[in-house]
């Protein structure tokens, strides 16, 4: 999956250059927090790691193999601070002496492989543990759903850049639903793998396991007198920050993306339109019902400046889809605790 | 693939290439694939001179073209992809041996092939002829930040540890009888997964400490320092600096 020069254009390039170098500034920091002054050689050895495992090839379906991506594997296992930078160091490596990857694609590679499939497998972990009680099962299920969830987004990132800045004429669906449908099975191969190989772990050193720290019994000390539980000193007190963070970051990407990426998005008719043009069947295209709204065409009637409009549109998009999605949410779960107390 | 194949990636030798700093070589190779990837598609000579330029770099190096076409295999997925381009592509059609191919995928498949394959022979003389270990001191000097230079420099030297520890484990698996046919083998792939994940932590864990004893409080000591002269940086520059100007000339032409 390692994306090759001449595949994306100078500004998506040089802008997915910036996320990355961002990212791993970020990450570099929380790092120091996962691994204190240990983060060098012990992110050092982790990536090796998880080069190695990349090379483990493992059956998909009829004769195809894949290989594991592993950001989700190493945000579970080491954190997703030191995921991101060991994933990252693996991409350095191998565009600079492995010539695997294009060195102005660098940027993209990082922000798909490292970023998009640590951050989004942590989150993804996170929710389903921190919504089941604290248990093996729960920490298994959850990097068995993180590594599903990781790859098929990564896929689609790499399609929604590929359609701000790719150099290839090809239909954004028919691209989303082939990257799509083949990351789907490739994530269930990433996910079995992945759940499994943190539940081996798990068996014999579950105190290498990042997202299953608290897990750990409290030690008992068995002595002539009976049994006395040493209270644990807490050792690795687990930052709590809830899901705030990701939210909000998550909602400022989604701002980030509708009002200010959407400038350069390609003006060019989209596939279904071109091909509607070139078949000559939009004749019978109908003027939508809400043509007059205030958001129609992308745009914010009102608004000269083209750019400004569309970012404007753009904002109140997420801002609307936000407010939605948020008030389903709530009756939702309004309704669950009604059920609960009645 | 097999361990420590990354030494297999440079070729000793004692060129005016060779005896560059490696800060000078890193910027050489990433402007020249900026360069590369800003010119325009439709410009063919453009190409044919950055292929002559790249002849001209791996001739001065000595390193044989057989070598860096046998290191191109790793292209070959991409290859795969752009192949397929003109076939799903949109837009105007054509008739090639009563195929119809898509015009404009035409052009983006010839533009992925040029500009991928022309990056990929530039990493691979950049790799062929720079250690491992001085391009990332080289990355060092470049500013880049000290504590994923020493991540990298881990990684690298444990590398050929932990592949041939995946290799023993394989080759154990192996003489036992696994074939990893389907989906129900996966167990025991993972399980060897989790086993190397264990001995890699562990090893770093020893490693750490047994940096500590030596001494180290997070920062790599600076043995030898490697200064670039204003020389050394020009020369280093010709490449890229040819390779813009054959792209700003294609453009200004286009």
């Amino acid at each position: 999956m390692h994306v090759p020069d001449g595949f994306f254009d100078v500004p998506v390039s040089a802008g997915a250059g910036v996320v990355a170098a961002a990212g791993v500034a970020v990450c570099l920091r929380r790092a120091r927090r996962e691994l204190d002054d240990r983060t060098a050689p012990m992110a050092g050895l982790v990536a090796a790691f998880i080069f190695a495992v990349q090379m483990l090839n493992f059956p998909v379906a009829a004769g195809t193999s894949g290989h594991l991506l592993g950001g989700a594997l190493a945000a579970i296992l080491v954190g997703p601070a030191t995921a991101v930078l060991c994933v990252a160091v693996v991409l350095l490596v191998q565009g600079f002496f492995f010539a695997d990857g294009g060195l102005t694609a660098l940027g993209v590679n990082i922000t798909l492989m490292a970023i998009v499939t640590s951050v989004v497998g942590w989150a993804v972990f996170r929710l389903v543990s921190r919504s089941a009680p604290r248990s093996r099962t729960a920490v298994i299920v959850g990097s068995f759903l993180a590594a599903l969830v990781s790859v098929p987004t990564s896929a689609l990132v790499f399609t929604a850049l590929f359609w701000l800045g790719g150099t290839a004429p090809i239909e954004l669906s028919s691209v989303a639903a082939a990257m799509g449908g083949v990351h789907v099975l490739i994530g269930l191969g990433e996910a079995l793998i992945t759940a499994l190989t943190v539940s081996s772990v798990l068996a014999v050193r579950p105190d290498l396991v990042y997202g299953a720290r608290g897990l750990a019994a409290p030690l008992v000390l068995r002595t002539a007198d009976g049994e006395v539980a040493v209270e644990e000193p807490a050792t690795l007190p687990a930052p709590k920050r809830g899901l705030r963070p990701v939210l909000l970051g998550g909602g400022l990407v989604a701002l980030l993306l509708a009002g200010v990426v959407s400038f350069y998005a390609s003006s060019a008719p989209d596939g279904l339109n071109k091909v509607a043009a070139d078949k000559g069947f939009n004749a019978y295209e109908r003027p939508h019902d809400l043509e007059n709204g205030p958001l129609a065409g992308y745009g914010v009637s009102g608004v000269e400046d083209e750019r400004l409009s569309g970012g404007l549109a753009g904002i109140a998009g997420v801002g609307i889809t936000v407010l939605v999605g948020g008030a389903i949410f709530f009756t939702v779960r309004r309704r669950r605790q009604d059920k609960a107390v009645a | 693939m097999s361990a420590g194949h990354h030494h297999a990636l440079y070729l000793p030798g004692d060129t005016p290439v060779h005896r560059l700093p490696p800060q000078c070589k890193l910027i050489a190779a990433v402007g020249f694939a900026v360069a590369v990837v800003a010119t325009p598609r439709e410009a063919w000579g453009a190409f044919g001179v950055d292929v002559l330029l790249l002849a001209a770099v791996a001739a001065v190096a000595r390193i044989p073209p057989a070598l860096v076409l046998r290191r191109m295999v790793v292209e070959v997925p991409f290859v795969l992809f752009a192949v397929a381009i003109p076939f799903i592509g949109l837009g105007e059609r054509t008739e090639v041996l009563g195929v119809s191919l898509s015009l404009p995928g035409l052009w983006a498949a010839w533009n992925i092939l040029a500009k991928a394959t022309l990056g990929v022979v530039a990493s691979i003389l950049l790799a062929a002829t720079t250690e491992p270990r001085m391009m990332l001191l080289g990355a060092e000097r470049l500013r880049l930040p000290a504590l994923l230079v020493q991540i990298a420099m881990f990684m690298l030297r444990y590398m050929s540890v932990i592949l041939d520890q995946a290799r023993r484990m394989r080759i154990a698996r192996e003489s036992r009888g696994f074939v990893a046919r389907d989906i129900r083998q996966a167990p025991v792939l993972a399980r060897s997964a989790g086993a190397l994940f264990i001995r890699s932590y562990e090893r770093g864990e020893r490693v750490h400490l047994a940096m500590l004893s030596r001494g180290y409080t997070g920062q790599m000591p600076v043995i030898h320092d490697l200064p670039a002269s204003w020389r050394q940086w020009s020369a280093a520059a010709v490449l890229p600096a040819l390779a813009l100007t054959t792209a700003v000339v294609a453009r200004s032409l286009a």
